[in-house]
């Protein structure tokens, strides 16, 4: 770091409770021009906290905020967003029917007099879009776009703004804080984030970036700052600093293996999908979101599927779950007996387990405790004759956060409460708990620490071991080249490639995500 | 296991910020206002409180259904409707038809419950919002209650063929279900009430299904994909819901010695702000049989004082309204 890059600011002995338990103590941070300052710690550790504190989401903390040299304190986002910062939040904040001018627009619209200019608002929005090398109809509601680029007008809807006013010539956005941006991102758009944020720092902007992907880290920062359990850990600059230290400063020990993949014996095959397609609202003649689709998975084996957002791997898994119900085609095996996926119930008696890729929309039912989420799919199990036994289904619970680690007050507690790692394990305690023949990853590791995601490879291991077949999509390139013993790519529906083990390699599964012909 | 997060607070702590707490809460409040204005010692009498349970006791069947509709995320706007059916077909079938007792008390069961699992069936098969399948059921179930009942309130005055009415007598069950046990103490209709309490609350927290309503209203998407029979389950739920109606239906006809297709108007908003009041959320997932009581307890506690203050209707109106608020709003400071 040069000595010209002028401080834009301290954030000094923050701290922060939440109904009595302390998230944040002593913590402080500081940020300079030009620099991405990458926040880095497990779940929990409060730097989601930290950011919302500095863009007025919460209020109520002790400690000095300087912006500059000038001593601040926001009661709210929008006298954040005046003093130039701007946080794009983990969850997004998009209201899916309002059209996409609109949600770029919320709160701070463009107006002549009481009347809204739709048209003004329509050209910045398609303008801040472009500057993200996005195309869109800024008319069309939110909603009817994938996840991945509505998180990408989300980071227009914090960032966009700061094109304009630099032109402008007026105070421009001078902080961007983004949390976990590229969770829901394919590698191209993760590619055009970072495109975007090399042109915020050459503009003088500082950006501070939370994120759990390694690799993300080392691409990006200049200066890591850990925290963990709601203390500072360390700041340190990026480069020169060694990964093993940084994930010990993380986890509060060292973790030997990143990816600890043991090979289990594989056997017979348990699930075999043949010819599947899944139709769209044309029918049988519409435009197919999975075509033609055919693989086998063997008892122990873990087949990993690669794809970009849209490849229609997430809607196969649905599709094998029974999500889709009639508008599917095609031929199921689970252990040689054909299955026929109507519904969900269905295949949860069949031994399927599906862990879907959002846990919040549909994996936990938040408001319920750790038991009866974990006793969910298989409560017949735990209420003969309709009657419930909450004895047998605490024990069951208890069993399961044993071996799955999971860190919690009490199993009493609503899983609202706890971190997203632990919230993860709940949904796979809730999918154990059922005892299935055929487990369904749909990124298991999302938004989940570095601590918690070996504990998930640990498990994928045991339950490989066991004889369970395992099917795992994740957009993480390590991960899955580290999991899978075999890899398939879909390409818009369609596999367009197989890998071994030994041949895969990244630059093959992205060429063939890609649509492109790849030999094996 | 590991444990994180240390208690900060005890227990009791927690216990006070809880739902239950503030709904007894709010009933304190109501009660303590009860003794400051009780009208000459009035409210110290048990006859006073046995008359408002008794006032509250059918709008308290209905409130008991309605929780579980709200609990799956619901509402169930056609209660007052169904109770209205249900009392006029009751009132037919005994006084009219002369059918014995429990065989008129099944068809009505029958009768409600089926108009329920109606609305459930709409909104679970066919995905036609709650508020939408029961408003049309509240009109429908109107309708139907007028066409049986030739638009006549159905009473023991029957007209014989010269044309002239005679007045036949009420029959047992009337009798019995508006009379008054445990030396004169306590009504049955009361009682009635209890027992639907009862039976909710071994729904809700002993059986599968119960856990199924909270685990649909709290998250339907994640719960079908638990394999909940999220269709199932909320046709239950709505038929319980019309079930519920028909009994508070049976009660109101023996209350009113008649049946009266114009019966139950605006008793659903009655139902809704019990269970509201009671801190059940609208939102589904959260909530509570005993808070549904808490929030029936509250509302006639308010009416009774009112009325034996003798306020008039048009005040106690509106102070109904701004306590409802009040209620809600005090439900919803946390921290």
């Amino acid at each position: 770091m040069t000595q010209r890059q002028k401080r834009l600011l301290k954030m000094d002995r923050i701290c922060k409770a939440f109904s009595g338990v302390q998230v944040l103590s002593d913590v402080g941070f500081d940020l300079y021009s030009g620099e991405v300052h990458v926040l880095a710690g497990e779940n929990g550790a409060g730097k989601s906290t930290l950011i919302k504190i500095l863009g007025g989401v919460y209020d109520d903390f002790t400690g000095q905020i300087h912006l500059g040299s000038e001593p601040v304190r926001f009661k709210s986002v929008n006298e954040a967003f005046a003093k130039g910062i701007s946080i794009i939040h983990q969850e997004l904040s998009l209201v899916g029917p309002m059209s996409v001018a609109e949600n770029i627009f919320l709160g701070r619209e463009k107006t002549r007099g009481l009347w809204l200019d739709k048209t003004l608002m329509a050209k910045h929005a398609r303008r801040h879009l472009a500057n993200l090398g996005l195309d869109l109809d800024v008319s069309r509601p939110v909603a009817d776009y994938p996840l991945g680029i509505q998180q990408m007008i989300e980071i227009c809807k914090g960032s966009g703004t700061f094109f304009r006013q630099a032109k402008d010539g007026s105070d421009p956005l001078r902080i961007i804080a983004m949390d976990e941006p590229t969770s829901a991102l394919t590698e191209p758009e993760v590619e055009k984030l970072f495109g975007i944020i090399e042109k915020l720092k050459n503009q003088g902007c500082g950006i501070i970036y939370i994120t759990h992907k390694m690799e993300e880290i080392y691409r990006l920062a200049d200066r890591i700052t850990v925290l963990r359990d709601g203390r500072h850990i360390a700041t340190a600059a990026a480069a020169g600093l060694d990964k093993d230290k940084l994930i010990q400063w993380m986890v509060g020990r060292e973790l030997n293996q990143q990816f600890p993949r043991h090979l289990a014996k594989t056997g017979e095959v348990r699930l075999e999908v043949r010819n599947f397609c899944i139709h769209g609202s044309g029918g049988k003649t519409g435009r197919r979101s999975v075509d033609n689709v055919s693989f086998r998975v063997r008892a122990g084996e873990i087949l990993g599927i690669a794809g970009l957002a849209g490849s229609g791997r997430s809607q196969l898994l649905g599709g094998i779950f029974g999500t889709y119900g009639k508008s599917v085609t095609g031929r199921i095996k689970i252990d040689g007996k054909q299955f026929k996926p109507v519904c969900p119930k269905k295949a949860v008696k069949a031994g399927i387990a599906l862990l879907t890729n959002d846990r919040k929309e549909t994996g936990l039912v938040m408001e319920m405790n750790i038991v009866q989420n974990t006793t969910l799919a298989s409560l017949s199990g735990f209420s003969p004759g309709g009657w419930l036994r909450p004895k047998r289904e605490t024990a069951a619970a208890a069993k399961q956060a044993q071996s799955l680690q999971l860190k919690a007050a009490s199993l009493d507690q609503p899983v609202e409460s706890l971190s997203g790692g632990n919230q993860q394990k709940v949904v796979i305690a809730k999918w154990i708990q059922t005892d299935p023949a055929i487990l369904l990853l749909d990124e298991p590791t999302r938004g989940v620490d570095v601590g918690a995601k070996h504990e998930i490879y640990r498990l994928m291991n045991t339950w490989s071991k066991k004889g369970i077949a395992i099917v795992l999509i994740t957009s993480e390139m390590p991960e899955l080249l580290a999991m899978s013993d075999r890899i398939i790519v879909m390409h818009r529906g369609r596999i367009t490639a197989e890998f071994s083990r030994d041949s895969a390699t990244q630059e093959k599964i992205l060429a063939a995500a890609m649509g492109e012909k790849v030999p094996a | 296991m590991i444990y994180e997060h240390a208690q900060s607070k005890t227990r009791i702590v927690r216990w006070l910020y809880s739902p239950t707490a503030r709904a007894l809460g709010a009933l304190a409040v109501v009660f303590v206002l009860g003794i400051i204005f009780n009208a000459d010692g009035a409210f110290l009498n048990w006859l006073t409180h046995r008359d408002m349970l008794r006032a509250v006791s059918v709008y308290g069947i209905l409130a008991c259904g309605m929780t579980l509709v709200i609990i799956t995320g619901g509402i169930d706007l056609s209660v007052g409707s169904i109770l209205a059916l249900t009392a006029v077909s009751f009132s037919l079938l005994t006084i009219h038809r002369g059918i014995s007792a429990p065989l008129a008390i099944v068809l009505c069961l029958f009768i409600g419950a089926a108009c329920g699992a109606g609305s459930g069936l709409l909104i679970a098969r066919f995905s036609i919002q709650p508020f939408i399948a029961t408003l049309a059921m509240m009109v429908f179930a109107r309708g139907l209650g007028k066409l049986i009942s030739g638009g006549q309130k159905i009473s023991t005055a029957v007209q014989i063929p010269d044309g002239s009415y005679s007045y036949v007598e009420a029959p047992q069950i009337f009798t019995f279900l508006n009379s008054k046990v445990a030396g004169d103490n306590i009504s049955v209709v009361t009682l009635v009430f209890l027992v639907c309490l009862i039976i909710s609350w071994i729904l809700l927290t002993k059986l599968r299904p119960g856990r199924y309503i909270y685990a649909i209203g709290g998250n339907e998407a994640a719960a079908r994909l638990s394999g909940v029979p999220v269709s199932a389950v909320k046709t239950l739920a709505y038929g319980l819901s019309g079930l519920f109606c028909a009994i508070a239906g049976i009660c109101q006809a023996s209350q009113e010695l008649q049946g009266d297709p114009e019966a139950g108007i605006a008793y659903e908003l009655s139902a809704i702000a019990m269970v509201v009041i009671g801190g059940t959320s609208l939102r589904g997932g959260r909530g509570g049989i005993w808070l549904t009581l808490l929030g029936v307890l509250t509302i006639g506690y308010l009416e009774k004082i009112l009325s034996i203050n003798a306020v008039g209707e048009d005040k106690r109106l509106m102070l109904t309204g701004a306590i409802i608020i009040a209620a809600v709003l005090f439900q919803k400071t946390r921290k």
